[in-house]
């Protein structure tokens, strides 16, 4: 039984000065057809750089230093550059936060589209606008015909954003990974986008990793869910269960955390301290210094991720 | 910043926004500014309308938050406040005190009173300066006789009260992460014993653990010192837990105000429940479905009549041509809605 996509140990370094940093730190996950899985955490616990990972993108000094990402069996890890540019953008696509890390300003959009099939396909210019216009419609862009001639400025960002997603779906993507793709944006667009991004994985079978640290999202829109911090996936399973019954103290902490559940003005739960720099991690538990539960154990030894009760994997000693 | 009947009560407006309107002029240079139209060359001002004759008052001890999404005029309406930027038309008081327009040094006192906090505490520190260096700047321009041991104690105690560590006073702000930075910030607004601040998003940039540490600081720091607070976000959940009342804003136009309980069980305004209704909560297995229709326009070219009409599944004839005035509902709730005010079906 093989999966659409099985990422393996995968460990990815930063060749530093004084030494390679490891940012990612053996994470394994399986994403299949249709399939959607949010990937959470705070800021620097590894999320981008495992999207960037998968389709082989890493900037500069960050290498796969261990580790398989198996797309329908194959390495990417290994391919050679010219292979991988084919599977990128074409059968996976990622989507960033900040549409104009895509959109070429002095480009129209029509333009863009067009370049990019042409760039994949042995297509005509006419062929490649009916499939433009065909992937427009899909996300939903009123009038598509008048839009193609249009520049990425005279779009809104919620328009843009749904642009980049038609763009992302050109050449029939398996998979999509969108980085925290409405950050920017309000949340009436965003449940738009999000709505729109949970519509296509149903109809085209396409596999989502969505990357975010909104656990409200992740909830509506994933059926799985890994939560990261400092390089590891620390809990992971269906996405309900860990959203609603939390089991790794971190996870709990986190929706303990949010405002909301509290009536207005009352003290908010708080996890003391913050995450660790990746070139101070605390031997053992990572998250031992900020844990209420840790023993010995916990401050010598790794936890790995064990299957729970609830069917969900957890990594810590207590559970 | 907890709701406080006795400060709704006693209604001493600390600060009162009278018909603000800001616009930013942004045609460039003459070049820039020449348009062909017709055949023939015509000279155009670009500008953005950021903030349209918005009104409000804050009273003393009250958390007032200002909502919106991104670019509807939040961060400009509380530069105006701040008298970092002069409005166009409008008038602003502190305490009864007319404070726009004012020289710099007319603005000294008030300065003191009023401090604000911002949403990125990197760009906000300068970073050449020590943590003890950032916090005795104001302290000795505003109290030119304090003394050196005063000054000392009101550091450290400062310092004790934001969570930061007393010992790491000689520090730069690199040495500290995000969280750490933002109670120096806070420090910083608090060093003067300001009766008002702004905070324009000032949890925006952290992390979901480090927010609930913040938004607890903040809390504690308002009820010890009986703060008055004016809190911009975009963070409905957060609006939620911290205000006593929260404004609504869409391109500029204030669209609705209410107390906290009255937005979140009965929101009026066709935006705000549109809003409202998008919040993701933990738990949902669905993306919500929001009734609302086309695109957000630019604050360059505003919507005639009411600014929400182009998205509004409401909207008639008399929203395109005529800007809605302010209705005043029972619970003491202002809306600015034609539907609302007759009465229009709205479910
Ligand atoms: N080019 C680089 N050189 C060195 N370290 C890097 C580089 N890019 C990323 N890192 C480090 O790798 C770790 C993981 O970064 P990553 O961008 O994946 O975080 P993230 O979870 O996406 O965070 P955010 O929520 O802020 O986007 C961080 O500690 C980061 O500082
Ligand atoms: N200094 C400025 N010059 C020109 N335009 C500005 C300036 N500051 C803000 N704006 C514009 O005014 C509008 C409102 O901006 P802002 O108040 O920053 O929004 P918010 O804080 O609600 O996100 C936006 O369209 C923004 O681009
Ligand atoms: S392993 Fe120990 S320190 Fe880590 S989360 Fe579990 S109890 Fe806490
Ligand atoms: S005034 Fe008209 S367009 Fe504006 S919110 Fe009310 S119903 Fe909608
Ligand atoms: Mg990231
Ligand atoms: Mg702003």
């Amino acid at each position: 039984m093989s999966h659409l996509l099985e990422v393996q140990d995968l460990k990815v370094k930063f060749a530093l000065r004084f030494g390679d940093l490891t940012a990612i730190d053996g994470i394994s996950f399986t994403l299949d057809k249709g399939e959607r899985l949010g990937i959470v955490g705070e800021s620097g616990a590894g999320k981008s750089v495992t999207g960037f990972a998968i389709i082989n993108l890493l900037s500069k000094p960050g290498f796969i230093a261990e580790g398989k990402v198996l797309f329908k069996g194959q390495d990417l890890s290994t391919l050679p550059g010219r292979e991988m540019r084919k599977i990128r953008g074409n059968r996976i696509s990622m989507i960033f936060q900040d549409p104009m890390m895509t959109l070429n300003p002095v480009f129209t959009i029509g333009t863009q589209m067009v370049e990019t099939l042409k760039a994949h396909r042995n297509i005509t210019t006419q062929e490649a606008e009916k499939i433009a216009l065909e992937k427009l419609r899909k996300v939903h862009i009123p009038s598509p015909e008048k839009r193609l001639a249009q520049y990425p400025h005279e779009f809104s960002g919620g328009m843009r954003q749904r642009i980049i997603i038609a763009i992302s779906l050109l050449n029939d993507p398996a998979i999509i990974i969108a980085d925290e793709p409405t950050t920017a944006l309000d949340v009436t667009i965003q449940a738009e986008i999000m709505d729109l991004l949970q519509e296509l994985c149903q109809e085209e079978e396409m596999g989502l990793i969505l990357i975010t640290h909104d656990l409200g999202v992740v909830s509506q829109v994933t059926e799985k869910i890994a939560v990261m911090y400092a390089g590891k996936i620390i809990e992971t399973g269906d996405t309900q269960t860990v959203v609603t019954d939390p089991s790794h103290p971190y996870t709990r902490g986190l929706i303990k955390s949010l405002p909301g559940a509290l009536k207005t003005g009352e003290k908010l739960y708080q996890i003391p301290g913050m995450m660790p720099n990746l070139t101070a991690i605390p031997p053992g538990c990572a998250f031992n210094p900020r844990c209420n539960l840790k023993d010995e154990i916990c401050l010598k030894e790794v936890p790995l991720l064990k299957r729970t009760e609830k069917g969900i994997m957890a990594a810590c000693h207590m559970i | 910043m907890p709701y406080d009947i006795e400060a709704m009560n006693n209604n001493t407006p600390i600060l009162t926004i009278k018909n603000v309107v800001k616009h930013f002029d942004i045609s460039g240079g003459l070049l820039d500014q020449l348009k062909l139209k017709n055949g023939r060359i015509v000279r155009e001002k670009t500008t953005v309308k950021a903030v349209n004759d918005v009104s409000l008052t804050i009273n003393k001890g009250e958390t007032l938050s200002v909502v919106g999404e991104s670019g509807c005029g939040k961060s400009t309406l509380a530069r105006v406040v701040m008298g970092l930027y002069p409005p166009n038309a409008g008038e602003i008081y502190y305490k009864g005190d007319r404070i726009d327009h004012l020289t710099h040094k007319e603005m000294l006192p008030f300065r003191k009173k009023m401090q604000m906090i911002f949403q990125d505490p990197y760009a906000s520190l300068n970073p050449r300066k020590t943590v003890k260096q950032t916090l005795e700047e104001p302290l000795r321009f505003h109290n030119p006789k304090m003394s050196r041991t005063a000054i000392h104690d009101k550091i450290i105690s400062v310092m004790k009260q934001v969570g930061v560590d007393p010992a790491w006073s000689s520090r730069y702000p690199h040495e500290f992460s995000g969280g750490q930075r933002q109670r120096i910030s806070i420090a910083r607004a608090l060093i003067l014993d300001p009766d008002l601040i702004v905070a324009d998003e000032p949890v925006s940039a952290l992390d979901v653990s480090i927010q609930a540490q913040i938004l607890n600081l903040l809390m504690d720091a308002g009820r010890e010192r009986g703060l008055t607070y004016l809190f911009i976000t975009h963070d409905l959940s957060v609006v939620e837990h911290i205000s006593s009342r929260v404004a609504v804003m869409y391109l500029g136009t204030l669209c609705e105000l209410a107390k906290t309980e009255d937005l979140f069980a009965t929101p009026a305004h066709p935006y705000t429940r549109a809003l409202l209704s998008a919040i993701p909560r933990v738990g949902e297995t669905k993306p919500k479905n929001i009734k609302l229709k086309g695109e957000v326009p630019t604050p360059v070219n505003l919507p005639t009549g009411c600014v929400f009409h182009g998205r509004c599944v409401y909207a008639n004839e008399r929203c395109i041509n005529e800007v809605p005035k302010r209705t005043l509902l029972d619970n003491g709730t202002l809306v600015a809605c034609h539907a609302v005010e007759e009465n229009r079906d709205m479910d």
